[in-house]
């Protein structure tokens, strides 16, 4: 029997990749605390429906009377414009924003890695095509552009105009136009990230052996660049969440009476002497979510990046 | 050198050319038609003139027709007319981009000065308290929605202190150079605050990088003051990606120059563009977004050149 033998086995085993990221994320504070503000915050947002129910208040019912009510006992936040419950609608605003965030993300996302993974594998004149068409796309003045995707008359593109003025129409509109200028940063990084994949010999020798392009980019290329992908995924979440809210504000994003953290404050002119309290909040709410998930973008950058120290 | 600026000059035409045509389609399909507020203030038009109107401005035309009208006349240097202004859109845009040129251009100096003051003080010590608290105001200026920062600081500073003019441009009957100030205070403010925050963190990785180098070391083993050290050899060297991306922002600039104009009634090109797509000014906005691409085109054209300029070892081909 050899000393080796009795080493208590399992010690050696090697960790998993992920659990080892894990590990260091964990190590993060600011990420941590971040992770833990946003569980929150969903689950703030998620409260809205039991919330409204327990109380049995309609959180789009409103009251004329009761504009600008002072917080008391029944409403925690005291009432808005319209007399409606100003913590609930936070609540459902919060639940609009975030999935705006998320949905618009992922199909930019997407996009982005559709578009960045061809230019990067197929090289050549697709690459330049689609190149010079994202750097034109970067060039472009974001916010201004939106404003106009979003003043497009939804029945000139043959919508009914039943869907066109609908609850569903002006979300999955700014989830779109958002989706449309925000894939750029997603396809640059992938593209550069595919450029260098292709050219190792793990990749070469599945080529070699018959490998489809589709295959190999699935299977080779896409575990490899999921890594920058998260991350950059993470601050996109961020970065859209503020779009939508200032396209809101400006009356081109969700439109009343579907509430979002940004369209909250469209009447904040006249909140800013009447209610002051009222133009704080939502807004407060958004910068709280954006720090949050930028704060766990970073935090991810650590964790994935194996020369990071602290 | 002549030859790169000669091709992304015409790239840079080409990306106009492209946009003026996906603008021109866009606002097409914006609610109403240009002749749609003509129609409804003139009760006696009947529907034969009407058409007899929409043939003589073209509106029967096929949309790439009518473009390429559109694209001759505006080769031409003839815009249109602005029609909430009943003025040449030329006339109309030229104070809003003076307007604009000056929030945009102070607002990026000053936070240009204020990233790398506290991006190199951060840099010194990463992970120090100093380093802390550069790195959560960084955080909170990327963070925040311009227009919630602009309420903010308004109702501060307008409603509550009283110490400066919510809106406006200026009080009306006292045009002086203090009261032009006063009304451009908060605006400037805003801007300021919610570029800063990206520029600082650009600051402070390319001092953290540079501060890693050997040549630092060296610097510092023959007995360089930590003063000479920091201000001349790192930051120097630490110039060339910050300044080439701060210049490539001034992009993202624009936008929140949009929303800090609208929020403080400063008549600027985001407000112009802003108000021109509220309104269906049709011309005004086609020409406010091309001028606004076009501002963007070229500040990206001067982050290239100041790129090769800054680092001789890059030969712009």
């Amino acid at each position: 029997m050899t000393a080796l033998d009795m080493a208590p086995p399992s010690v050696q085993q090697a960790q998993s990749v992920w659990r080892l990221r894990w590990k260091r994320f964990r190590g993060h504070r600011t990420g941590m605390i971040a992770l833990g503000v946003l569980v929150l915050l969903v689950l703030f947002t998620l409260a809205a429906g039991p919330l409204a129910a327990l109380w049995g208040i309609d959180p789009d019912s409103t009251d004329l009377l009761s504009r600008y009510d002072p917080p008391s006992a029944d409403h925690w936040l005291g009432m808005d414009d319209a007399g409606r419950d100003e913590l609930l609608r936070l609540m459902y605003g919060g639940q609009i924003s975030l999935l705006v965030g998320l949905v618009s993300t992922l199909i930019g996302g997407v996009a982005g890695l559709g578009i960045g993974l061809s230019a990067g594998y197929y090289g050549g004149r697709l690459d330049a095509l689609l190149m010079r068409f994202t750097d034109g796309m970067i060039a472009l003045p974001l916010l201004p552009l939106l404003i106009v995707f979003g003043a497009v008359d939804l029945t000139k593109l043959g919508f009914s105009s039943e869907f066109a003025h609908s609850g569903a129409a002006g979300f999955w509109r700014v989830v779109v136009i958002i989706a449309v200028v925000d894939w750029t940063q997603m396809a640059r990084l992938v593209r550069a990230a595919t450029l260098s994949l292709k050219e190792r010999d793990y990749v070469l020798a599945a080529k070699a052996s018959g490998a489809s392009p589709l295959y190999v980019m699935a299977a080779h290329i896409l575990p490899n660049v999921a890594t920058p992908i998260i991350v950059a995924g993470t601050l996109t979440v961020g970065r859209v969440i503020l779009l939508e809210s200032v396209l809101s504000f400006l009356g081109f994003g969700i439109v009343p009476p579907t509430p979002s953290w940004g369209n909250m404050l469209n009447n904040a002119q006249e909140l800013v002497t009447t209610a002051p309290a009222l133009a704080v909040y939502p807004g407060l709410f958004i910068f709280i979510t954006v720090i949050a998930v930028n704060f766990i973008g970073d935090g991810l950058q650590h964790a994935f990046d194996p020369r990071s120290s602290r | 050198m002549a030859g790169f600026v000669l091709r992304r000059s015409l790239q840079a035409l080409l990306v106009l050319w492209v946009m003026s045509f996906v603008i021109y389609g866009l606002i097409g399909l914006m609610p109403g038609d240009p002749l749609d507020v003509m129609i409804a203030s003139n009760p006696g038009a009947t529907p034969e003139v009407v058409a007899h109107l929409r043939a003589i401005y073209g509106l029967d035309q096929p949309m790439p027709v009518r473009y390429w009208h559109w694209l001759l006349d505006a080769l031409h240097g003839d815009f249109g007319f602005s029609r909430t202004h009943s003025e040449p859109v030329l006339t109309v845009l030229a104070p809003a981009l003076a307007q604009t040129c000056k929030l945009m251009l102070i607002s990026f100096g000053l936070s240009v000065v204020l990233a790398f003051g506290l991006g190199v003080a951060a840099a010194r010590k990463p992970g120090g308290w100093v380093d802390g608290f550069v790195s959560l105001f960084a955080f909170a200026g990327i963070s925040v929605p311009v227009f919630w920062l602009a309420l903010i600081l308004i109702i501060v500073f307008a409603v509550q202190l009283h110490w400066l003019p919510a809106s406006g441009m200026g009080t009306v009957g006292d045009n002086g150079f203090i009261d032009q100030l006063r009304h451009l205070t908060l605006p400037v403010l805003t801007l300021t605050l919610a570029s800063t925050g990206q520029f600082t963190r650009y600051v402070r990785a390319a001092m953290i990088e540079t501060m890693r180098m050997d040549f630092i070391r060296t610097a510092r083993a023959k007995g360089l003051g930590e003063g000479r050290l920091v201000l001349r050899h790192a930051l120097r060297n630490a110039l060339i990606p910050v300044v080439t991306i701060m210049a490539l922002s001034f992009g993202t600039l624009f936008s929140g120059a949009l929303v800090t104009e609208t929020m403080f009634a400063q008549w600027g090109m985001g407000k112009m563009i802003y108000d021109a797509i509220l309104a269906n000014d049709y011309n005004l906005a086609l020409v406010g977004l091309l001028f606004a691409t076009l501002v963007t085109l070229l500040s990206n054209l001067a982050a290239d050149l100041a790129y090769g300029w800054l680092d001789p070892r890059i030969s712009l081909k």
